[in-house]
């Protein structure tokens, strides 16, 4: 386990543990490299070669004080071979390989691996430690693949799905705007955006409003029925949205809300309860009440105490659980479908016929703005959750 | 390191509400203490004089009071927005009234009927049936029952349509002998004279009432004429009450007494003609069908009996009995059969019947591939049972999306629980990023990824790993939906699981090494046996929200990879089965429902955490 504290010593090991190692290295990437220029063997023997040559050369002739240059030295040279081979692309891929085969060969060579690992660990448990990185490390990148592979394609300057030859070779030619032009000019898109924009806010306000008021109501003492209202409150989060979505539909087109905004903003608004109930019910825990007891001492009527001295404290909770309640509704589609009738097309909505219809790159433009709003939710979330905490007294996260 | 004693920002371990429910309970205790005391020295008195136990409880009241008070709004506000339309769905699961409410006469002809004896019907049963036919297909509402009868027996809709059309010109004979007789008979006025009266609005009431049924206008469900005051409230049109229709004529009692089926044809027909045309009796002469509810009643009747009749126009029927006994009465029967031969074999008939009864099992059984038959319910053919597989196939995929998330979500978890604070802080964000990115981008992305032309398949190729003409499918199929289904919902696996893993201390594990066990051992005796509660919340959590995806399945899930849900959207907007899609949906909300269950006795509703 890495304490940022080094407490193995680093030495240079023997030829006969590195040269193989790094040697196993350069043949898997051989192999790779070789396969696509349609020469399997000869890539995996050269690869095998080239590496252990450069890892000998690098530690016995350079040795550890030119380590430095010696690193340069490789990734120019694997920067060069890759343009002659692969233009800029090529170029870019060899100069990252080389920038590995660099830090690779001191680390193994001067036993680098060991040093924030306890020093009587056995290889195998050395190999496991770093075998499970690599694990772990595969499904980082399986959760965050597929949202970066979507923004650079939103660039792309044909109306495909896919890379382009002009977009791999980075040719300025193989990128454009036009699908973020599409998004904005559209009639469509925009007035998708128009109905996202009208329905999650107002769903929002709705939720928070009434949730805040309700989670108030819960967290004092000697509620009755507690468990089955706090049950029938979080059950549009557990009950499956197309169940809802049935049950909605049903229900609306006899009392005459389905096709209406209104509809589709009281459904999203049911969805969004469960979100700001929680919060807000997990941020009063913390809330001391001898506050309002201190308030009403001091000659506070109730709503002054709540405006003044209950709010500011669980405001925090209040607005996480409105962006929950906001991205539950900005994102939601499959009620919205149901309950709403084409006026109401939101973006999501959009979306998802865009994905079954007709495929546009729009839809990756659109995507990413949506991944930018994430990220921006994403953070306010995380610094008002800290913030929250410290006004609570709680550790600061 | 701190490891023991720092809760993570992300699941900060945030006390619950209960936690702070016992505090005040324990802060009422201690109020209650000293009172306990002195009560052997009488009651204590609060500064008002009354007794201070009296005056806490009323104190207590109004908290609990207040409490409701602000809970109250939005238990309201879940219950009509989203409890109702659930209890609806369930409602409708069952509910079957449209055969009751469009073939009334011919259900009730039909109830002492034997349907196992392999007779026709009697000619009752037919007759009955012309009338509610001819009504039924005057508003347009026959196809609609033939659909759904269709559901049950194939081939019931085109027959109801087919019928529906021939069934103006049943007796047609008999019709043109009496507009042949006299032009009056041709006029409207002549009509509503022979008819006008009073003390006939019970027969009046009786066809308002049933035309309103048949035209889904009324107000029925669970709560009755509540509907009507909630739509009123969002202002849209509320059910037709039968007060209101204004038919512009009144029956007389003993018109409908000495003639009572036509009394009822002329009624029905006045009633459509309110409410469909917004038009009165006095601007057409009436349909066909009370013609020939006139003949049958002429000849009920004996010459005595009508001579005894001295109502208004009493002249002109005694006339057209005479006249209607050179005709044959109108056979029924043979009209329903030569429009088509079907009607002629006990199977339409066995259907209308086993379906009459306002409530059915039919939906039920057809979700579990099952069917009404005369020895009870059966299953069904082995090639028309497709809903037992699909569930199946909805509980495997879960199954597989749930373990392949443990088995991702795991390592990652223990991984993030053991680095120190800042690298797991920065490490949590690829973990939350694709939590808080909209659903259908990382449905996009996937199918960008996955399909032919797509990321994956390119990499491979260049590679060489894969030939360019054997590009591998992975999309379209079970494959897809696990793989894009598992991306959505491992963030849902690793935040439980990195919040127990987290309350575990390292020292365990180190007393395990140091005691002798290898790593393994200490792994599987010591550390893992208290990560399972973790692995039973995430597991539970995902396989709830698996179960009922419908979104990426219908996208990159084909035809193999499709769930339940994506046949209950089928049988909402498609199919129009709405019966069956309310049945699957019930069955699917038990199966949550009971899984919720065991969620909240393992974790708690109140634990439910956000990552956020």
């Amino acid at each position: 386990m890495s304490d940022g504290i080094a407490i193995t010593g680093a030495k240079t090991l023997p030829f006969s543990f590195t040269l193989p190692v790094v040697g196993a290295a350069g043949a898997l990437f051989g192999l790779f490299a070789g396969t696509a220029q349609g020469a399997t063997l000869l890539g995996v023997l050269g690869g095998a070669a080239i590496c252990a040559a450069l890892a000998w050369a690098a530690l016995s002739l350079a040795g550890v004080e030119r380590e430095r240059a010696v690193k340069w030295g490789v990734i120019a040279l694997f920067a060069l071979a890759g343009l002659l081979v692969g233009r800029i692309a090529g170029a870019i891929v060899g100069a990252l390989f080389g920038w590995f085969l660099g830090w690779f060969i001191y680390w193994i060579g001067r036993g680098r691996y060991r040093m924030f690992l306890p020093p009587y660990l056995t290889a195998g448990e050395v190999l496991w430690h770093y075998t499970f990185r690599v694990i772990c490390g595969a499904v980082f990148v399986f959760l965050i693949t597929p949202i970066l592979v979507v923004m650079p394609l939103s660039f792309n300057a044909e109306n495909f799905f896919t890379f382009t030859p002009e977009m791999l070779a980075f040719d300025p030619e193989g990128y454009s705007l036009k699908h973020y032009r599409d998004f904005f000019t559209s009639a469509d898109w925009q007035q998708a955006l128009r109905n996202s924009i009208l329905i999650a806010p107002v769903a929002t306000l709705l939720a928070v409003s009434f949730g805040t008021l309700a989670a108030i109501g819960l967290s004092s003492e000697h509620v009755p029925f507690r468990q089955a209202i706090m049950a029938v409150l979080i059950s549009p989060m557990i009950v499956p949205l197309i169940i809802s979505a049935a049950g909605m539909y049903f229900f609306y087109s006899r009392i005459g809300l389905q096709g209406t905004y209104l509809g589709v903003v009281l459904a999203h608004a049911a969805l969004g309860i469960p979100f700001v109930i929680i919060t807000v019910t997990a941020t009063l825990v913390g809330f001391d009440r001898s506050l309002t007891r201190a308030a009403a001492n001091l000659g506070a009527n109730p709503v002054t105490t709540f405006r003044r001295v209950q709010m500011p404290l669980i405001l925090p909770g209040v607005i996480s659980g409105g962006l929950f309640a906001f991205i539950t509704s900005f994102d939601e589609v499959v009620v919205v479908i149901f309950v709403g009738s084409a006026n109401q097309q939101t973006l999501p909505w959009q979306m998802f016929t865009g994905l079954r219809e007709q495929i546009s790159p729009t839809i990756l433009a659109v995507a990413t703005i949506l991944v930018c709003i994430s990220i921006a939710l994403l953070t306010t979330v995380e610094i008002l959750r800290r913030r929250s905490e410290r006004l609570r007294g709680m550790s600061p996260g | 390191m701190s490891r023991l004693s720092s809760s993570g920002p992300q699941t900060a371990d945030a006390p619950t509400p209960e936690d702070a429910f016992h505090e005040t309970a324990t802060l009422d205790d201690r109020a209650r203490g000293p009172q306990r005391g002195t009560e052997a020295d009488g009651p204590m008195l609060a500064a008002d004089g009354t007794p201070l136990k009296k005056s806490l409880a009323r104190a207590l009241r109004a908290q609990k009071l207040r409490a409701l008070a602000l809970i109250a709004p939005l238990l309201i506000f879940v219950l009509v927005t989203f409890i109702a339309p659930i209890a609806d769905m369930l409602f409708r699961s069952v509910e079957n009234q449209i055969v009751r409410d469009t073939l009334p006469r011919t259900s009730a002809a039909l109830a002492t009927w034997d349907a196992e004896s392999g007779d026709l019907p009697p000619d009752s049963a037919f007759e009955a049936l012309y009338s509610d036919l001819f009504l039924a297909a005057e508003a347009r509402r026959h196809t609609r029952l033939g659909q759904r009868l269709n559901y049950e027996n194939t081939g019931m809709s085109s027959l109801f349509r087919g019928t529906g059309r021939d069934v103006d010109d049943f007796g047609e004979a008999n019709v043109e002998m009496l507009e042949d007789l006299d032009d009056r008979w041709e006029e409207a006025e002549f009509w509503i004279s022979m008819t006008s009266g009073t003390g006939g609005a019970a027969v009046l009431d009786a066809a308002r009432e049933r035309f309103i049924r048949l035209d889904d206008l009324s107000t029925r469900g669970p709560l009755g004429d509540a509907w009507c005051g909630v739509k009123g409230v969002f202002g849209a049109p509320c059910a037709v009450s039968a007060e209101d229709v204004d038919l512009g004529f009144t029956l007389s009692g003993d018109f409908a007494e000495t003639f009572p089926r036509t009394a009822e044809a002329y009624a029905e027909f006045a009633v459509f003609m309110a409410i469909e045309e917004e038009e009165t009796v006095a601007d057409d002469e009436p349909w066909e069908a009370v013609y020939v509810a006139l003949d049958r009643d002429l000849r009920a009747l004996s010459p005595e009996e009508l001579a005894a009749y001295d109502g208004p126009e009493a002249e002109a029927l005694r006339a057209a009995q005479a006249a209607l006994a050179d005709v044959p009465p109108v056979d029924f029967r043979a009209a329903f059969v030569a429009s088509d031969e079907d009607w002629g074999t006990v199977e339409p008939w066995r259907t209308i019947r086993t379906y009459a009864p306002p409530y059915t099992t039919g939906y039920f059984l057809n979700a579990v591939d099952m069917q009404k038959t005369p020895d009870g319910p059966a299953l069904r053919d082995e090639d028309e049972r497709i809903y037992g597989l699909l569930f199946q196939r909805t509980l495997f995929m879960s199954l597989m999306i749930t373990f392949s998330c443990i088995l991702l979500g795991y390592p990652v978890a223990w991984l993030l629980a053991n680095l120190p604070m800042r690298t797991a802080n920065l490490l949590m964000i690829l973990v939350l990023l694709p939590f808080w990115t909209s659903l259908l981008v990382r449905t996009s992305a996937w199918k960008v990824m996955l399909q032919q032309q797509g990321v994956i398949n390119d990499v491979l190729v260049w590679l060489g790993l894969v030939a360019d003409d054997g590009r591998l499918i992975m999309i379209n199929n079970q494959f897809g939906t696990i793989v894009a289904m598992t991306h959505i919902l491992l963030p849902f696996m690793i935040l439980p699981l990195y919040s127990v893993m987290q309350t575990i201390p390292p020292s365990y594990m180190r007393a395990a090494k140091s005691l002798g066990a290898t790593p393994l051992t200490a792994f599987r005796r010591v550390y893992f046996p208290q990560t399972v509660p973790g692995i039973g919340a995430g597991s539970i959590l995902v396989f709830i929200l698996a179960i009922g995806y419908y979104i990426t399945p219908e996208i990159v899930g084909g035809t193999t990879g499709t769930f339940i849900s994506n046949r209950i959207a089928y049988h909402i907007s498609s199919s129009l089965n709405w019966g069956l899609a309310a049945a699957l949906g019930s069955i699917l909300l038990v199966v949550v429902l009971v899984l919720y269950w065991a969620y909240d006795k393992i974790v708690g509703i109140d634990n439910v955490k956000l990552g956020g």
